[in-house]
């Protein structure tokens, strides 16, 4: 691959790694400590789960969901008072999805079929839904103690006997076999293309990515050695990226989210009906909202009315930074996570540089809008024209 | 307008085009689809700029060189369009002045001004309506009239006509062309671009014919008696000289596709019909081609069939493979084996910023996925060459998205999409709209090897000669209605336009 063709592919990546190098050197080397790079997920936590679901939202041609937040305030709030008035953890996780899920139902049957524009449809949750929250928690802010909540979502991977604070092998140990796992996977994939007579990248490239990926996860362990060890949470991110990554790249349903994005009117010619898949998009994202608000929920370890003020901006960000198209049709899931991530470095940066948050905005904003440019000025993305 | 040339990629639209209009007359302007009347008239309006066109536009014995619409409404120069450029929500009076507002030296708009003007307008054509009165509440009759008021109110002097009478019906046709032949009393010189050669024989003075971007002749018509036929003979009088791909005609006796009495109105104004008991059949194997001008419905009739993905209150009947089928959505339609290319393949035929291979597999992806929906994509990939191979579509790989080809392969992707669902009865809407010559040749041998695989092809064409060299049987629609059917070997040009272009408008039964 040429020079420049590299370049605009990984752009977001490079960029990544820029920033990161910046604010390593700028923070005196206090940015890649145990502790910051393991909070860096967890901070970060709700922004890359919510940011698989917008995605979907995006491809349909840069619809956006404006009501995550709130959604995420609501079931948070849900879960916190049924824990409150002596439910167990299960029933108030239970409960706060079910919700998600109606909201979810709601949303995604306004939009596909009622034809409602998805910019005032979720803005109207928007309010509405945080309004509900806040009746349920009657202006308070309820704190969650249970434990079984929060060992769901905010321990961590800890082997009696082998790990103690700061010193943690069973970070590194899980880290070695994921490594190994994809690097056999990454080569295995290779050699199963190639033997299908598709064309496939040289051994030699797909072997430095590999190595790449190897060094990544190796480093990132090595952090999570060094402190607590590998933190639930991440698995839960995991889990949620792995899912909407596997949606989105491999299978057919997935594949309709673009074909609509692209061309809506030639993909209902084709047979695919865009109503089911704008409705399967906003009752997506509405249900990782729910599980966004208890991961934030159990992290914070309480619930107030302004939870998740503003969240939908990030998740939105991180999906733009990451390449998703503005008018839909384009982007993918690691493009996403490589957005989050940049956002969360900038944000981790600077606060431990103790900058104020004027500046995180200013930059935040900067962040995003030369993301976009840089974008369609590359690609001479004109929209639909 | 003196040897007019105007290019645009691989195709002339006007070439060495001479059109000369007499003060104070009426001049029509007739032609098929694609002839370079529209594109004449953009020239003459400043639509097509300067600088876009080679000769010269001569007005009122002055050379003209305009950059834009303004420049040219300047002179007194005033096109009203086919399609009415008037926003619904907006009053008659805004409408008439738009981009002309009637304001003070402190560029605030006089609004007394504007709606006593409008009125004073409108009257000159007869518009009775208040000025105030919101242009989605009057009939298109009516808005065609205001957009006639609005030329007028321009000062005009040579008033151009896109099809005019299109949207009207016989009585409000009528009372516009007897406008026109006012305007004439008071001066105003109009150029009437239409296909309806009973209104040119009613008002115009001279007659000019454009084909293929040429002009061809000028035909004076001074006691308004001229024959129709005269005018059809000379709008298709072309030689054959494209060639097309030499095919076995294996016409099976079998009916595989067959509608009757099928009848569709539009899906907004739902009380205008756009076919109108339309029945027709096509044999297994048999390349049947649907040939008419604009309006005439056959888009129309292609969608609703499949899947009524276009019109409301669609009746009739549907059969494939003798049976009936109630196709409740395009699914079902291509499940039941239909298949349809667009006549827009850019527009909804194909996803641009996608691959080959992805365009290639979208409308049936069951093919290369396993039962848990996972798309096998090697098995994509492997289908989308063979289609290119096949079609010998130009790309240096699969994975070329689809915009970056040129046309003519475009069209070979959409056709490769179409016929990967595996159809018994492919419907081709324009089939080689806008492709060079040598990529045509291309897409007849592909629809001949649909055809000789013994599939059933129904072919859209507003070219007459290409019908003519591919299908074993032509129908001819106007307005709705088909309103006759040839075999082939039996057919000329000039038969089949006269059947569309015929006065009478029979509606020819298709019973049996």
């Amino acid at each position: 691959m040429k020079g420049k063709d590299f370049v605009k592919k990984y752009t977001m990546v490079l960029a990544l790694i820029l920033v990161f190098i910046l604010f390593t050197i700028l923070t005196g080397g206090r940015l890649i400590m145990a502790q910051n790079i393991s909070n860096l997920l967890l901070q970060n936590a709700y922004v890359l789960v919510m940011a698989s679901g917008m995605l979907l939202c995006i491809l349909t041609g840069g619809n956006v969901d404006l009501s995550v937040g709130s959604t995420l305030c609501l079931s948070a709030a849900i879960a916190a008072k049924l824990m409150q008035t002596n439910h167990s953890s299960a029933t108030a996780v239970i409960v706060a999805l079910l919700i998600s899920a109606v909201i979810g139902l709601w949303q995604g049957w306004l939009v596909g079929y009622v034809h409602i524009p998805p910019f005032i449809c979720t803005l109207a949750g928007m309010f509405l839904f945080r309004g509900i929250a806040r009746t349920i928690l009657d202006s308070k802010t309820i704190s969650i103690s249970k434990e079984g909540f929060l060992n769901l979502f905010t321990s961590y991977i800890q082997i009696k006997g082998v790990d103690h604070l700061g010193n943690c092998p069973s970070a590194m140990v899980i880290g070695i076999i994921i490594a190994i796992f994809i690097s056999i996977f990454m080569i295995a994939d290779r050699g199963k293309k190639a033997k299908q007579g598709y064309q496939v990248a040289s051994m030699g490239s797909t072997i430095a990515k590999v190595i790449i990926f190897d060094i990544l996860i190796i480093a990132y362990s090595y952090e999570l050695m060094g402190y607590k060890g590998v933190p639930v949470m991440v698995i839960w991110i995991l889990v949620v990226v792995l899912i909407f990554g596997f949606i989105t790249e491999k299978t057919v349903f997935g594949r309709y989210f673009y074909a609509v994005g692209g061309n809506e009117k030639a993909t209902k010619l084709s047979g695919i009906d865009p109503r089911m898949v704008y409705f399967w998009a906003y009752f997506l994202m509405s249900v990782l909202a729910g599980l966004s608000g208890l991961l934030v929920g159990a992290r914070i370890g309480s619930v107030d009315g302004n939870m998740g003020n503003s969240y939908e901006m990030d998740a939105i960000a991180s999906c733009f930074i990451g390449g998703a198209s503005a008018y839909g049709g384009s982007g993918k899931i690691p493009g996403v996570m490589v957005g989050a991530i940049l956002l969360g470095v900038i944000n981790m940066g600077m606060s431990i540089l103790g900058l104020p948050d004027q500046y995180q905005y200013i930059v935040k904003g900067a962040v995003l809008l030369a993301a976009v440019i840089f974008d369609v000025v590359t690609n001479h993305k004109t929209g639909k024209s | 307008m003196k040897n007019i040339v105007k290019e645009y990629p691989g195709v002339k639209a006007l070439n060495n085009v001479t059109f000369k209009v007499e003060r104070g007359e009426i001049h029509a302007l007739v032609g098929e689809n694609g002839a370079g009347k529209s594109t004449l008239m953009n020239v003459l309006s400043g639509v097509i700029p300067y600088g876009e066109y080679t000769g010269d536009i001569i007005y009122n014995g002055k050379e003209c060189q305009f950059h834009s619409i303004n420049e040219s409404e300047e002179t007194g120069i005033a096109v009203v369009h086919q399609e009415l450029a008037l926003i619904p929500e907006l009053t008659i009076a805004e409408n008439m002045f738009m981009g002309n507002e009637r304001r003070n030296k402190f560029g605030v708009i006089d609004w007394d001004r504007t709606f006593k003007e409008a009125q004073d307008a409108m009257t000159r054509v007869g518009l009775k309506e208040s000025s105030h009165v919101l242009i989605k509440d009057i009939g298109t009759g009516k808005q065609q009239l205001v957009e006639i008021a609005k030329a007028l109110s321009k000062n005009c002097k040579l008033l151009v006509l896109d099809e005019p009478t299109s949207s009207l019906n016989e009585e409000d046709s009528k009372m516009l062309l007897d406008m026109l032949l006012d305007f004439k009393k008071q001066g105003i010189t109009s150029i009437l671009i239409t296909h309806k050669l009973n209104e040119v024989a009613y008002c115009a003075d001279q007659i000019t014919i454009l084909r293929d971007g040429q002009t061809i002749e000028t035909i004076p018509n001074p006691n308004h008696t001229i024959d129709e036929n005269r005018i059809i003979k000379g709008m298709v009088g072309r030689e054959l000289t494209d060639r097309y791909p030499e095919r076995e005609h294996n016409v099976g006796s079998e009916v595989v596709f067959e509608c009757k009495d099928w009848s569709v109105f539009h899906p907004v104004y739902t009380e205008k019909c756009l076919d109108d008991h339309v029945s027709f059949k096509v044999h297994k194997g048999e390349v049947v081609g649907f040939s008419g001008l604009q309006g005439a419905g056959r888009t129309e009739l292609a969608m609703s069939l499949f899947g009524k993905s276009y019109g409301s209150h669609i009746t009739g009947h549907e059969y494939i493979n003798g049976k009936e089928v109630h196709l409740k959505n395009e699914s079902d339609a291509i499940k039941h084996g239909l298949a349809y290319a667009t006549e827009d393949r850019k527009t909804n035929g194909l996803i641009l910023d996608e691959t080959i291979a992805r365009n290639t597999t979208l409308a049936r992806m069951e093919k290369i996925a396993n039962r848990h929906g996972i798309v096998n994509v090697p098995e994509e990939n492997k289908q989308a060459e063979i289609y290119v191979k096949e079609m010998h579509t130009k790309t240096p790989s699969i994975q070329q998205h689809v915009g970056n080809l040129s046309g003519g392969n475009q069209q070979k992707v959409l056709l490769a999409k179409w016929m990967f669902t595996e159809p018994d009865v492919l419907i081709l809407d324009e089939p080689t709209r806008g492709i060079d010559v040598g990529a045509k040749y291309e897409i007849y041998q592909i629809i001949n090897d649909m055809v000789s695989q013994g599939k059933a092809v129904v072919m859209i064409s507003s070219e007459l000669p290409e019908l003519l060299g591919m299908c074993d049987r032509i129908y001819a629609m106007n307005e709705g209605r088909v309103v006759g059917e040839f075999e082939a070997k039996d057919a000329t040009q000039e038969k089949i336009m006269s059947a569309i272009l015929s006065s009478n408008n029979k509606n020819v039964s298709q019973a049996g």
